[in-house]
């Protein structure tokens, strides 16, 4: 299933979100996810499935004004 | 001075980017004993260590985080990137931006009525960038913000207090809402002049990361914004066109 995060396209076999990220070495971070505009909080990132052509945003805490 | 029922000593809330160095930042934080620091979020790969690292960095310094939407063009944008700033910093306060022209980072207004409007219903403790406009004002506390944040100049500018006459009817207008001068101010004395004029606090940022000493910068800002605080409480004369003696002419010697 080919995917795009954080506009970097990725082939991954995994059909939800929490093992995608998983598997793509985001285990463990203090992130932030959305999917296809729209949040999705940690609790739901197990049960969020993932389709074909999927936006994931993956943001973390930064320095701001 | 109260923020959504939390109360605060400082009247000067320190955005945390553009310092030269974390090392620098810390001290001008402290030098400026801002209790609030605004925050914001980025894209992090899975190999980068930045946004952990930031984060434990930020809250070995004891402040409270005002994380921001800094960068949203959209409703739906600045309502997600809420809703991500809430679970990553685990608060309900969000400093709302939804910026309309790049040129001048002038809010959308409309957009940001609707989405304070949103994140009010959702729980959000919505503290709205936008610009001196009273009808604005007025929409935003009628959407649920019970703190108001208006530029003083377009962010990054230095310009200080464009429109005083805007800012102090907004203060007049809203007697009882916490008033908030972010963006735009340069030196300590555009900070001294919000104070004067009664508002609550100061947020800053660009005019203390990028003073030639950032650290005597915050002090400085500190000062003024305690002194334009202390002359508000003093209750400053009302400016007048003719002259009027200091000293008394009563009693004055008949020379001439």
């Amino acid at each position: 299933m080919r995917i795009f995060v954080n506009g970097d396209q990725h082939d991954v076999e995994p059909r939800t979100l929490a093992l995608a990220l998983e598997e793509l070495g985001y285990r463990g971070k203090k992130i932030a996810t959305a999917l296809n505009g729209r949040f999705v909080a940690a609790v739901a990132r197990p049960n969020t499935a993932l389709a074909d052509g999927d936006q994931i945003e993956v943001v973390a805490p930064m320095q701001g004004g | 001075m109260s923020f959504y029922g939390i109360e605060l000593s400082s009247r000067l809330l320190l955005g945390t980017a553009r310092y030269p160095s974390p090392k620098i930042l810390a001290e001008a934080i402290e030098a400026s004993k801002a209790e609030v620091v605004t925050v914001s979020l980025r894209r992090e790969a899975a190999a980068e260590r930045g946004g952990q690292s930031f984060w434990s960095f930020i809250r070995g310094l004891g402040v409270r985080v005002l994380p921001n939407t800094a960068g949203c063009h959209t409703v739906a944008e600045a309502v997600t990137t809420a809703h991500m700033a809430r679970e990553l910093f685990d608060t309900p306060w969000i400093k709302l931006e939804v910026i309309r022209d790049d040129e001048t980072l002038q809010p959308d207004v409309f957009g940001l009525v609707e989405a304070a409007r949103i994140l009010s219903d959702e729980g959000f403790e919505v503290f709205p960038y936008t610009t001196e406009d009273l009808a604005v004002a007025d929409r935003l506390v009628e959407a649920g913000c019970r703190v108001l944040m208006p530029w003083g100049a377009p962010i990054g500018s230095a310009r200080g207090l464009n429109n005083l006459y805007g800012l102090r009817a907004l203060r007049a207008h809203f007697p009882d809402i916490p008033l908030v001068v972010d963006a735009g101010l340069g030196v300590p004395s555009h900070a001294a002049a919000a104070m004067e004029l009664g508002y609550d606090a100061v947020l800053l940022n660009t005019a203390v990361a990028e003073a030639g000493d950032p650290v005597a910068m915050a002090r400085a800002f500190a000062l003024a914004i305690d002194a334009g605080r202390t002359a508000f409480a003093a209750r400053p004369l009302e400016p007048r066109d003719m002259a009027v003696p200091s000293t008394p002419v009563l009693g004055r010697a008949a020379l001439g």
